[in-house]
């Protein structure tokens, strides 16, 4: 069998595509939300130690899905550049757009010219400070595996069931919702992609926040224990 | 940013030899034909600093002052920095070196939890410090020494820990306290007539402050108290739960408490 000679553009960057879709729809998803302290993170993660929410810098979290060697090394090159700027500027000037914009760059640059497509879907989120004119306002970012960015404001969806999971946040969101509601929001939401059914057991559950009030580094992982207490077993 | 390129693993000082060598700290102080051009050069330096072992952690204490000759380069300079939640380093020596070493170290060990997920063993964050002090040996050499104290509470075998370090990077555990700079010497002095195993945390701060106290008697580069501008020395504790710094208030208070016994002596 020979080799076609010559695939069209459009061809060659739809089969990326296709292929890069299908990567991430066989993943679980993730919902980011802002809550009335901050941004809540939320996964279906049945894994305790591979996590899909990391923290990137004082005010900045990420979260990926798709295929998890990709989007770890995305999460590590963003804690690369986020320290190498605030160490070499000011830890203030470490923005997400920028990062967000850097993210963009480098998934759609591996987007046309390798051969295989990243497959992930990621969000920047950072946290707003009252203190600090100027940056007072929260910011969510997503990255889609062609390099295309859009920002966000009150949640934002990625994954593989993203649209279904989309329309429950649009129908149920709420401005400044306290952290518990916000976390049973997002519960249902990602038991959305399985009709509701099963509901999602605790320990399957991967939960971080960009807490306002903390001082310094806002991110936090929630415990096991934590999410008992404040979500229905 | 690129991917699957440059440097891949998890060291914020390394990243920065390889990515970005024009940022890289601990360069090399200036000679022209073999001969240094610091040791002419007049830089603040810190004077005196202490860590301490107690019962529930350790403390480190240091005064506010930095000296450039005889000169005062800064009456509230601030020297000893929490390095992570549960970690604190004490510098003195050539200030500029010595505080960047500081801040360093702190993205050093943040970059080490983000990328890997979880902390450095606090025996692993001393090894990192003394490699620091290590890289930094031909500066030192030259005159830009950095002689830090690092101590903190390791969660592993739930103890407050001490090391003191040498020029060379050499890194020695203590078993009860260390002081270092000018007026470590008088400090040390102190602490040994003071300190006890088992120390509760109050009775610690108010060792730790006598013992800056005694340093800055003794050694005209140490500052102690300066009451009238209201600058007190910065003493930190850390125990399981964490960093706290002792208000200025409660060190003032405590000050006013050691005065008035030696008052009645």
């Amino acid at each position: 069998m020979s080799l076609p000679f010559y695939v069209s553009p459009e061809q060659l960057m739809q089969d990326k595509a296709e292929y890069a879709r299908k990567g991430i729809g066989r993943g679980k998803s993730i919902v980011v939300v802002e809550y009335e302290n901050g941004i809540l993170l939320m996964a279906e993660n049945p894994s305790a130690s591979l996590s899909k929410i990391g923290e990137i810098y004082d005010r900045i979290a990420f979260a990926g899905v798709g295929k998890f060697s990709e989007f770890d090394q995305l999460r590590k090159i963003g804690v690369r550049y986020a320290d190498v700027k605030g160490y070499s500027y000011s830890r203030d000037d470490v923005r997400a757009k920028a990062l967000a914009n850097a993210y963009s760059q480098a998934i759609g640059d591996a987007f046309t010219r390798e051969l295989k497509p990243l497959e992930v879907e990621i969000v920047v989120a950072e946290v707003g400070d009252p203190r600090l004119a100027g940056h007072e306002r929260n910011a969510i970012y997503r990255v889609q595996f062609d390099g295309s960015i859009t920002d966000h404001q009150g949640w934002c969806v990625i994954g593989g069931s993203a649209d279904s999971l989309a329309a429950h946040l649009q129908a149920h969101y709420r401005a400044d919702l306290p952290l518990g509601d916000c976390m049973n929001l997002g519960r249902q939401a990602l038991q959305r992609a399985t009709n509701g059914e099963p509901r999602i057991p605790i320990q399957n559950l991967e939960v971080c926040v960009l807490e306002r009030p903390r001082p310094g580094r806002k991110f936090r992982r929630l415990s096991a224990d934590e999410l008992g207490g404040i979500l229905d077993a | 940013m690129r991917l699957r390129e440059g440097y891949q693993g998890s060291s914020f000082t390394e990243l920065l030899e390889t990515s970005s060598p024009g940022l890289r700290p601990f360069a090399s102080a200036p000679s022209q034909g073999g001969v240094p051009l610091v040791g002419s050069l007049s830089v603040p330096h810190g004077t005196t600093v202490l860590g301490l072992r107690i019962e529930a952690g350790v403390i480190v204490a240091g005064d506010r002052l930095a000296t450039e000759g005889y000169r005062v380069a800064s009456r509230d300079i601030q020297k000893v920095f929490a390095t992570d939640g549960h970690s604190l380093m004490a510098i003195a020596g050539a200030a500029g070196p010595a505080i960047e070493m500081a801040k360093i170290m702190r993205v050093e060990l943040e970059h080490y939890e983000k990328i890997e997920g979880e902390a450095l063993e606090l025996e692993g964050k001393a090894n990192k410090l003394s490699q620091m002090i290590r890289q930094n040996l031909p500066a030192a050499m030259q005159g830009l020494v950095v002689v830090p104290i690092f101590a903190g509470y390791d969660k592993r075998r739930m103890v407050g820990r001490v090391w003191k370090f040498d020029v060379t990077g050499g890194r020695y555990e203590e078993a009860e306290f260390e002081t270092t700079g000018s007026g470590g010497l008088y400090a040390k002095e102190s602490l040994k007539k003071s300190w006890r195993p088992d120390l509760p945390r109050e009775a610690g701060v108010r060792i730790a402050l006598q013992a800056l106290l005694d340093a800055a008697d003794e050694d005209r580069g140490t500052g102690g108290v300066d009451v009238v501008r209201g600058i007190y020395p910065n003493i930190f504790v850390c125990e399981a739960a964490g960093i706290d710094e002792i208000p200025a208030e409660r060190v003032a208070e405590l000050h006013r408490e050691l005065l008035a016994a030696r008052a009645r002596r």
